[in-house]
């Protein structure tokens, strides 16, 4: 039990970059689809709407197996030059969740867009600041905070979800834990270790969104 | 009152004890499903193969009822031990890290096993002897080990994880090449074929199973390994206090040997007599 802790511990830092590279794009798809989805437009909106639905209505490890195995079937795919990237089974893995937490990103910050109170655009503009100042420097800051508890959520589920990279070769927590667990016949042990590593990242993560929350109260 | 409680309670506890120890009941078989010829299933999930049909000989020579239960290969090892099903038949070589934690029959098949890649891969037409013996560390085997050492540095082989040929490749016997684990075979042939594997390691009937009924062009290059990291041969994985159920499988195993059974089936789904 002790002595898995070492290999499992340098497991966690895969797990790590793989959920922060993740989050980083996810929040930059997630924020570009909340604001199409605001969008007049209505092929734009149906678009980003579309992404949404079907990234939060699939299980993500139907998404990763469908990057992974099922983009490397296609011969043509496998001659474009993005096979470099899909070649490797760590960028399916951070495509896959940067896009499925991007979707759920989306939603979140779509929902804080819209509980903006009015009075707040209405004092912004009864000031004579513009459109775009007040949507860069009054909407998104606002919504960003109105976001917070959710997005706290989404990074945690988005935590336990890397799990899933180990289901296409990488050697996450718990591909690490699973490998243990085949060399020492000791499933119980090893998981419990495995599942109180996790546990521990979760009380970090959550302490730190409650201290953000905390921050940025207004 | 509570006299009766406690008699009742007894009788349960003791009644359970008797079916979890005499075999009476069924024969729980373990097997993977997705390791053909050994052990794989037909189209509508019916498990088939050279395992399955010679675990119901098997049982038939022990006259025991049995049942086969499927289990994935990554965790075989832990619900035989947790008492999930009573034996292992899994196309599972006998090896020393194995027989720490539990224990095997004789031998009841033997494999090779080989490396495959696509064809054209710069590994083909590797200068090799046919097959070599790792329990016998010999001149020639050394020289092919070396061969495989300079012909694999820096390459990608895949293999199924927790098996002799993860061991194999681990062991440093062919230097530090990049080994990646896959959950199934399954999985290790698409991403050969994908070419995400410079190389795949496993049973080599393994492969030439997947190149008949894909088309693909795998083909296999190099010796074809046996000994040392590849075990003795496959057998029967049972709990190690289940010493009734170990001498009744040996037994079982003798007799279908001498009546020509295993030969028979391992020729039907390998082509070859397989059986030791």
């Amino acid at each position: 039990m002790i002595t898995s802790l070492p290999k499992l511990l340098s497991a966690t830092v895969v797990t790590l970059k793989l959920l922060s590279l993740s989050l980083f794009f996810g929040l930059f798809i997630g924020l570009l689809f909340a604001i199409l989805r605001l969008n007049k437009n209505k092929i734009i909106n149906k678009f980003a709407y579309g992404y949404s639905y079907v990234f939060r209505g699939t299980p993500l490890l139907v998404q990763i197996f469908i990057i992974y195995f099922g983009l490397g079937q296609i011969e043509y795919f496998r001659s474009t030059f993005l096979w470099v990237i899909f070649k490797e089974p760590y960028w399916c893995a951070i495509i896959a969740f940067a896009l499925n937490t991007g979707a759920y990103t989306s939603e979140i910050l779509r929902s804080a867009f819209q509980t903006i109170k009015p009075g707040i655009i209405e004092a912004g503009k009864s000031l004579g600041i513009s459109n775009k100042i007040i949507f860069y420097k009054i909407q998104i800051p606002v919504a960003i905070r109105q976001s917070l508890p959710a997005y706290g959520n989404e990074i945690i589920l988005m935590m336990k979800g890397t799990s899933l990279a180990s289901t296409v070769t990488l050697m996450d927590l718990t591909g690490v834990a699973k490998y243990i667990i085949s060399t020492t016949f000791k499933p119980i042990e090893v998981f419990i270790v495995a599942g109180g590593i996790y546990l521990f990242m979760t009380f970090i993560i959550h302490n730190l969104m409650k201290f953000l929350e905390k921050k940025f109260s207004y | 009152m509570m006299n009766i409680f406690k008699k009742t309670i007894l009788t349960v506890l003791v009644s359970f004890l008797l079916i979890g120890s005499a075999y009476a009941g069924k024969i729980k078989i373990g097997t993977e499903g997705a390791y053909p010829p050994w052990n794989s299933k037909d189209a509508s999930g019916k498990l088939i193969g050279f395992e399955v049909e010679l675990a119901w000989t098997l049982c038939r020579y022990i006259g025991s009822q049995c049942e086969i239960v499927e289990q994935d290969w990554d965790g075989m090892i832990p619900a035989l031990i947790m008492r999930k099903f009573d034996a292992i038949m899994a196309g599972m070589s006998i090896t020393a890290e194995r027989q720490k934690a539990i224990s095997f029959s004789q031998g009841y098949a033997d494999e090779v096993a080989s490396l495959a890649v696509m064809k054209g891969s710069s590994l083909e037409g590797m200068e090799t002897s046919e097959g070599i013996n790792l329990g016998k560390k010999t001149g020639a085997v050394k020289k092919d080990l070396k061969t495989l050492t300079s012909a694999l540095a820096g390459k990608t082989v895949c293999v199924q994880t927790a098996t002799i040929h993860q061991n194999f490749l681990e062991s440093g016997d062919v230097g530090k090449v990049n080994v990646r684990t896959y959950k199934t075979q399954d999985e290790v042939n698409l991403d050969l074929a994908a070419g995400r594997c410079d190389a795949a390691l496993a049973a080599a009937v393994a492969f030439s199973d997947y190149a008949e009924k894909s088309g693909k062009p795998v083909v296999l290059v190099g010796p074809t390994f046996s000994g040392g990291a590849f075990g003795n041969g496959v057998g029967v994985g049972i709990r190690k206090d289940d010493t009734d159920l170990l001498n009744a499988f040996n037994k079982a195993i003798d007799k279908a040997r001498k009546n020509g059974d295993i030969s028979r089936i391992a020729i039907k789904w390998f082509g070859f007599d397989a059986s030791m």
